[in-house]
């Protein structure tokens, strides 16, 4: 059985927010439509604002498409503005979704991801045939099975310094669960 | 989390899986037997709606594609009824069998050893079945734990038989 462990570890592919020698890494698996994921986006914000340089966070797709139907293109649709647009869109795409994932049942549909994606610099016709062809299918999906084997089961999952976090994850105690991490 | 077995009763690996028919909808039912030379995950589980179980089925229905790939089937149990069974497939989108072990109450989660008198409810337990009706592989995980799939993917991996990594669902 596997340790709870995550596996790959932080690499070439992921989506990085903080110096690579952080003492804490902290990895999410997160899906854009789910509202845990939404409630956990602010606090992430605040522990990052804490830890400062201490951090590096990185998110990854866990998109459960059956019991949320735009969650598997708003990845894909952060996958496509990442490839045309780098980094930094990636990470404007990304604050977009959540900040406006409870706008309404159309909230995360093709079109207001493809308006998001512009707001967040990429180029909205080639995000929306990206969508249409499904060009970052196979990348969330690599995503979602990389969490699948390291032990995610539901959303969000964290991991800190590369072991699941079982525990509570409103500010304080995930901050005292990073700080324990970085003392290890 | 640690995949420590914290339950001593449930049956373990290499024990032939008790077969039993149950209610799949309110006018169906369903037997292991059926699904003979293929693997088979059960799948107990306390409760329909209970936030963690919600989570666990998700999951699994998400991962069907995957465990196809081993030609398995994942079947989920608990001691709700067919109607409560319906209406949760039918909020949460799941395309799984769901199983109401029901009347008499648990019958099916006791002879698998994974029964909890005092909650009235099951385990949280896992089964790999093989196509020739053997248990090949079990977990017990703590009832607010959502165990995940990773051990039910590694159980299947043992029984080899996989079809080669399909490529993601283009759309």
């Amino acid at each position: 059985m596997s340790p709870g462990g995550l596996a790959p570890p932080v690499g070439q592919p992921d989506h990085v927010q903080g110096a690579e020698d952080a003492a804490i890494t902290l990895v999410e698996y997160g899906d854009y439509e789910c509202p845990h994921c939404g409630r956990a986006y602010p606090i992430i914000k605040l522990v990052q604002r804490r830890l400062a340089a201490d951090l590096r966070f990185v998110f990854r797709n866990f998109p459960l498409g059956d019991a949320h139907p735009h969650a598997q293109h708003a990845a894909e649709a952060a996958e496509s503005v990442a490839a045309h647009a780098g980094d930094q869109a990636f990470w404007a795409m990304h604050d977009l979704i959540y900040q406006h994932q409870q706008d309404g049942p159309d909230a995360l549909d093709d079109a207001s991801l493809v308006a998001l994606a512009r707001r967040a610099g990429a180029d909205a016709h080639a995000v929306a045939d990206d969508l249409r062809f499904g060009r970052y299918a196979a990348r969330v999906r690599e995503d979602f099975m990389s969490g699948v084997r390291s032990g995610v089961n539901g959303t969000p999952t964290f991991f800190i310094n590369g072991i699941r976090h079982d525990g509570p994850w409103d500010e304080e105690s995930l901050v005292a669960a990073l700080q324990a991490a970085a003392e290890r | 989390m640690t995949h420590t077995a914290v339950h001593s009763h449930a049956l373990s690996a290499g024990t032939p899986a008790p077969d039993f028919t149950l209610h799949a909808t309110p006018d169906q039912r369903t037997s292991l037997d059926e699904f003979r030379g293929h693997p088979v995950i059960l799948a107990f589980y306390p409760a329909d709606w209970s936030p963690v179980c919600g989570d666990q089925m998700a999951l699994y229905n998400e991962l069907r594609s995957e465990f196809r790939r081993f030609h398995a089937e994942v079947i989920g149990i608990s001691v709700d009824g067919a109607w409560c069974h319906a209406a949760f497939k039918e909020a949460r989108h799941l395309h799984l069998p769901l199983l109401s072990d029901f009347e008499p109450k648990g019958a099916v989660a006791r002879q698998y050893g994974v029964y909890r008198p005092d909650d009235g409810t099951t385990e949280r337990a896992l089964f790999v079945i093989d196509g020739d009706g053997i248990i090949r592989w079990s977990f017990v995980s703590p009832v607010g734990v959502n165990p995940g799939a990773d051990g039910i993917l590694e159980a299947l991996e043992a029984l080899g038989d996989a079809d080669p990594v399909v490529p993601a669902r283009a759309q």
